[in-house]
């Protein structure tokens, strides 16, 4: 498990790993609805990580813990 | 020399790198490549932020200088103390030129280097008694500081003493803050961990004293945030924004304070320009608070006006209004300057070899010049500031991350730049090899460089440093073949 924080950015969500300085685009989540938002995050440098579904957050960014999927990524 | 292909430059690149052990050519292919201007992300062509190779000359710095040096250094009305022994923060000293207003010694301390100088027996014993006397000295000798932060060399760690403990303590009995700083050269591959480092005490320290707190606000109320002040930087900034119409609460950390720091919470939007040193800082403020940072760049009028419209973006029609009054003030100034200046720099070809931003950032007010950036690299960036990078570098240009000493002095030799624009370390190695260098970190001890106004002397210099006749009497009189000589001698 890890911190990791979402943001909006200006072409959409992105992803950042505090503890590796990692900054990468989110592809895809997912579930992206009013009552649940999270799961898979698919992201644009080949790695995916997985956060608990939550209701979705009213402003990002926001800080949450996430699990790696699959292999580690650079 | 005609820009290369991608063929030539990848050519080049294993041609430099021939003379390496199998290993090493293999670590360091990473680290060097050709620009792709087609791909979004850099990790598809270049590696960074990874420990340097033992056994090259590398330039990097440490976790030290990263906090120290940079983020808390500039801090002035904070006395900043080099635990442990003398030789890191004394020969550090006063080297940035962070410029600021005050009286050293009495209500700024800047320029001034505060160690608690381990000997022998503080290793032995541990420090923690000796940073307290410190702490308890310097508020009786500098009463008029606002805060004390404590910067670790790399025996704290070692050694494993309680900084912590003894901040609090004395903070108590001070009655001011007093902070301290996990940096020990160590950590990280480079200086970039200290930046994080010192941007994350700063957010367990600083950032919620004032939470809570009346405080006056005004809607256009803005943080410029990673702006050093290196030779004024921070005001060729601060002037603009206040043309506009807005408030500049707190510089980080560039002649800032200690209470700007702690007020910058209330502020609507966050300027970032250092993006690699204090976007830690810029994103917890954006959660926590809600404030949104906007990455800028003030080097060179494209940038400036480019920048100065996205800023004015997020207020209302009056910032827009005059906003756009003062692009329009400036223009015949910049009109002039470029008219004066792009005919002799016309084609110039420059390689770039710096920091944290300048390596892209000023690849602009290069071009708004007339001259053109070959290669570019970075000391300690990382994947993020190469994805910035590759967009506004031509296509199949030189990108170079954390690069040896010898691989820069091949590159340049190869690639015959005009100049060079690097650090102190670079400087005479290049000069004499006949190329002109600035120092990008320093201005080469003139700026500032930001702003409209930085731009002028910008301009200025890059013509003073390619115009130079030495560098047309580098061969010396006898060395020289004169053509009647070698006519008459056949
Ligand atoms: S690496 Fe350690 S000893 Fe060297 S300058 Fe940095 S803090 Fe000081």
């Amino acid at each position: 498990m890890a911190n990791i924080m979402i943001r909006q950015g200006e072409k959409g969500l992105t992803f950042y790993l505090p503890k590796r300085d990692l900054e990468a685009s989110i592809e895809s989540i997912e579930f992206d609805s009013p009552e649940k938002w999270g799961g898979e995050l698919k992201l644009d440098n080949g790695g995916s990580y997985y956060i608990d579904p939550i209701a979705k957050p009213p402003r990002l960014p926001i800080s949450l813990r996430a699990k790696r999927l699959g292999a580690a990524e650079d | 020399m005609t820009t290369l292909s991608r063929e030539e430059t990848e050519a080049l690149i294993a041609e430099v790198l021939e003379v390496y052990p199998e290993k090493a050519k293999k670590d360091r292919a990473k680290h060097l490549a050709a620009n792709d201007t087609s791909i979004e992300q850099s990790k598809k062509c270049i590696t960074s932020n990874r420990k340097s190779l033992p056994g090259v000359m590398t330039i990097r710095g440490c976790a030290y200088a990263g906090s120290k040096g940079v983020v808390w250094g500039p801090i002035k009305d904070m006395i900043h103390i080099s635990h442990g022994p003398v030789g890191c923060g004394q020969y550090s000293r006063a080297g940035r030129r962070n410029y600021y207003v005050g009286t050293t010694g009495i209500d700024t301390f800047g320029t001034m280097n505060f160690t608690s100088d381990f000997q022998e027996k503080d290793i032995v014993f541990g420090g923690d008694k000796k940073l307290t006397k410190l702490i308890e000295e310097v508020e009786q000798l500098f009463p008029l500081h606002n805060g004390i932060s404590v910067q670790s060399e790399c025996p704290i760690g070692l050694i494993g003493d309680d900084i912590e403990s003894v901040s609090k303590k004395s903070s108590v009995v001070i009655g001011k803050p007093v902070i301290p700083v996990r940096c020990e050269g160590f950590r990280g591959v480079s200086q970039s961990l200290g930046h994080h480092i010192a941007n994350d005490a700063i957010r367990d320290w600083v950032l919620d004293k004032r939470d809570g707190q009346a405080f006056e606000s005004t809607p256009y109320d803005v943080a410029i945030i990673g702006d050093y002040n290196i030779g004024g930087d921070a005001w060729a900034t601060r002037i603009l924004l206040e043309e506009m119409g807005l408030r500049v609460v707190a510089q980080w950390s560039g002649d800032g304070t200690l209470a700007e720091m702690m007020n910058t919470p209330k502020v609507k939007l966050n300027l970032l320009h250092c993006y690699r040193s204090m976007n830690y800082i810029s994103r917890h403020m954006e959660e926590k608070y809600g404030i949104p940072y906007m990455e800028y760049n003030f080097f060179g009028p494209t940038k400036i006006i480019e920048s100065l419209r996205k800023i004015a973006g997020f207020f209302d029609d009056s910032v827009k209004e005059k906003t756009e009054a003062m692009i329009a003030r400036y223009q015949p100034m910049m009109d002039a300057i470029i008219a004066k200046y792009k005919p002799r720099l016309q084609g110039k070809k420059v390689m770039l070899y710096v920091g944290g931003l300048r390596p892209r950032h000023v690849i602009g007010a290069y071009e708004d010049l007339g001259m053109e950036v070959i290669g570019t690299g970075y000391e300690f960036a990382h994947n993020d500031d190469y994805d910035r990078t590759i967009k506004e570098m031509g296509d199949a240009t030189l990108l170079y991350d954390d690069v040896t000493g010898f691989e820069l002095e091949e590159f340049v030799k190869r690639l015959k730049p005009d100049m060079v624009g690097s650090g102190i370390k670079e400087k005479y190695i290049f000069q004499k090899m006949g190329i002109p260098l600035r120092q990008m970190h320093s201005w080469d001890y003139s700026g500032p460089y930001h702003g409209y106004d930085g731009f002028a002397i910008f301009a200025r210099d890059m013509d003073i440093a390619l115009s130079n006749p030495t560098f047309k009497n580098l061969t010396p009189p006898w060395k020289k073949v004169d053509a009647e000589e070698v006519k008459k001698a056949a």
